[in-house]
């Protein structure tokens, strides 16, 4: 457990299910995070760690079992959902930045949109957390016009504009090259250090051991195992769990 | 080296002209150039050869004589005592004025059911299709006669049905209100111009004030801000001031510039307003519906096109799906949608020609009259494909800037 985290739930899950036609990619998932947590997830494709994630903001609807985030059930209620949107950020493994609107325009969009905030503050506030993320140079460049690792930057801040409770990592470092993954994770860190929840989607180790509060092993469906990152890492209990870290650590 | 580069000179210019590729290149185009040439050459002299053993020739001074016939609809004065080229002028009005007002009607539909089409919502999205299938697969010209004939089946003239008290149909014609300009729209035109010069210097102050206030953050080059402040200056300003301006002239102008007129029904028939003749609405329905179909599945393939982890992100940030469709899908849709659109404007404008299914006289209907009457098949043949040419090669030209300019911004 990290210092911001509290005993306070803001995600819970019960027993939540969800088909792809007939696909059962979910069988079940039954976990609590906590306010501050900080939980990677990581797991063979096609385990349905990213169609989990993204249920938690309704990208993806789940068809059994119940999801309440900060109180809000997941329910077909309109209201629901926007009030969901709003408190979870989501960030992208292709990044799916908007290719016709600046860097800066990218950000203030929802602040100015849904949070209704007058261009002005919006503007204000988008170029601290491009401060924030290092990349206040880039603000009036397009998205095409700026390298893969500061597009996922921006993404990150387009997330954070929102000022989210939650924010959710689906395979952010995964389409970068591997001289940029660093400046993504070092932002994630900061990110961390500052208290929000979130949930991370990667296969960066490295990661997942010096951040996460809880490393959770996907296997089709289910989750085969969870632990603190120090017992999952040297101490996994299950079989597939063993041969997973083996693979994965080994290059 | 200087040994080999000069084998590399003596090689290059020792190849015989038969061998070398560079020359082979030009000279293969010229020699079919010269060829298709003489074709051309050939078949022009066969045919004045054949013109004049009829006594026939190419001159267009035929176009000065009177033309002798009336034209069912026209937006410039003509009498069938008018010369023929002043008919033929008609005609070319009449197609212009139902491609553009079927190209604008034609967008709309098309924008719309596209749109509908994708609809989460099983009935919208069902009607749609419906539409598009039906208006997209019954031939153009079923359709034109089609109209024509439910135009044909309402009452006469003198039983007009009336609408709301400003709008009258009947068999012949459709009637609505219109402006009409007074006395008092001289001197508010006057007021217009003055409104177009103040906004213009309006912008220029706002943007040279916007200039001067981030002129230290102007130095590191980047233009897209100064763009911006332009831009952020036309808005704020130019509008305003242009609208303030023409509406204090409205008030100042000796009289308002317009009235509204309605039609009225006088003994037998409709008088005042605007008039549409059956022929010219029939013509338009059928165009506009029919092209609006393929509208439709272009506007519904270039929305698709979008990537999906466009709509998801915009979801994400929390837009609702209507600002998703509208600030995240659509200006994205655009640059695909253009090309494919400029075809179906293309198609639209070259179908008019089916007028006269509905009796309507567009360029192609008239032309063929003069045809007839003049006997001088080939120049007015001429004459009404450079039209068509003109029109359409005007219409890709228009498309080909918008499409330069809505892509400048994506870079």
């Amino acid at each position: 457990m990290n210092e911001n985290t509290t005993n306070d739930p803001i995600i819970i899950c019960e027993d939540v299910h969800k088909w792809f036609d007939d696909f059962h990619v979910l069988k079940g998932i039954t976990t609590t995070f906590k306010k501050g947590e900080r939980a990677v997830i990581c797991g063979p494709s096609g385990s349905g760690k990213s169609t989990f994630i993204r249920t938690i903001n309704r990208l993806e609807e789940h068809q059994r079992g119940t999801i309440i985030v900060d109180g809000i059930e997941l329910s077909n209620d309109l209201r629901n959902i926007n009030l969901i949107r709003q408190e979870v950020g989501m960030v992208f493994q292709q990044f799916n930045l908007f290719p016709h609107l600046s860097n800066l325009k990218n950000i203030t969009l929802g602040p100015m949109k849904v949070r209704k905030l007058s261009k002005r503050k919006a503007e204000e506030e988008a170029l601290a957390l491009l401060e924030r993320m290092g990349i206040a140079d880039q603000a009036y460049k397009y998205p095409s016009e700026v390298s893969g690792g500061q597009q996922q930057r921006v993404a990150i801040a387009r997330a954070l504009a929102m000022e989210p409770k939650i924010m959710l990592f689906d395979e952010p470092t995964s389409a970068l090259d591997p001289e940029m993954i660093s400046e993504v994770l070092d932002v994630m860190r900061e990110l961390a250090h500052s208290g929000m929840t979130m949930l991370v989607v990667t296969h960066e180790m490295g990661f997942a051991r010096e951040v996460a509060d809880r490393v959770m092993f996907f296997d089709e469906g289910v989750v085969v195992e969870e632990a603190a990152p120090a017992d999952f890492f040297d101490n996994p209990q299950h079989d597939r769990t063993k041969l997973f870290i083996s693979q994965t650590l080994q290059h | 080296m200087y040994h080999a580069s000069n084998t590399m000179a003596q090689n290059s210019t020792n190849i015989p002209f038969w061998r070398d590729t560079r020359v082979l290149k030009v000279l293969f185009q010229i020699l079919f150039l010269l060829g298709v040439f003489l074709l051309a050459g050939i078949l022009y002299a066969n045919m004045l050869k054949g013109l004049e053993s009829r006594g026939l020739n190419l001159k267009l001074d035929f176009l000065r004589n009177e033309a002798g016939f009336d034209v069912s609809d026209s937006v410039v004065e003509y009498a069938s005592s008018d010369t023929y080229l002043k008919s033929f002028y008609v005609g070319v009005l009449n197609t212009v004025r139902v491609s553009l007002v079927g190209i604008l009607c034609a967008t709309v539909l098309g924008l719309f059911f596209g749109i509908a089409r994708l609809s989460t919502n099983w009935l919208v999205r069902n009607i749609a299709a419906t539409y598009i299938e039906i208006f997209r697969n019954v031939p153009l010209l079923l359709q034109i006669v089609f109209w024509f004939t439910v135009f044909g089946s309402l009452p006469a003239a003198n039983n007009s049905i009336e609408l709301f008290n400003a709008v009258y149909i009947n068999n012949r014609s459709i009637h609505f209100p219109s402006l009409q300009q007074t006395a008092g729209f001289s001197s508010w035109v006057g007021y217009l111009y003055a409104a177009a010069i103040l906004a213009i210097i309006s912008v220029f102050v706002l943007a040279l004030i916007f200039y001067r206030k981030h002129a230290e953050r102007m130095k590191e080059g980047d233009d897209n801000r100064y763009f911006m402040h332009i831009s952020r200056a036309a808005k704020w300003s130019a509008v305003p001031v242009f609208l303030i301006v023409a509406i204090i002239g409205w008030f100042f102008a000796p009289e308002s510039p317009f009235v509204l007129v309605r039609p009225e029904f006088q003994r037998f028939n409709v008088v005042g307003g605007i008039r549409f003749s059956a022929s010219f609405i029939s013509l338009l329905i059928g165009l506009s519906v029919y092209t609006s179909a393929f509208i439709a599945e272009v506007v519904r393939s270039g929305i698709q096109a979008v990537s999906k982890g466009q709509r998801e992100a915009a979801r994400a940030v929390g837009l609702s799906t209507g600002q998703t469709l509208r600030l995240i899908v659509l200006p994205q849709a655009v640059p695909i949608i253009i090309p494919p659109l400029t075809s179906q404007y293309l198609n639209l404008a070259k179908n008019s020609s089916l007028a006269a299914a509905a009796g309507y006289d567009d360029l192609f209907r008239i032309g063929k009259t003069i045809m007839t009457q003049a006997g001088k098949e080939i120049p007015v043949f001429a004459m009404i494909m450079v039209n068509y040419l003109t029109m359409s090669l005007t219409t890709s030209a228009a498309m080909n800037w918008y499409n330069s300019w809505v892509n400048r911004i994506k870079r």
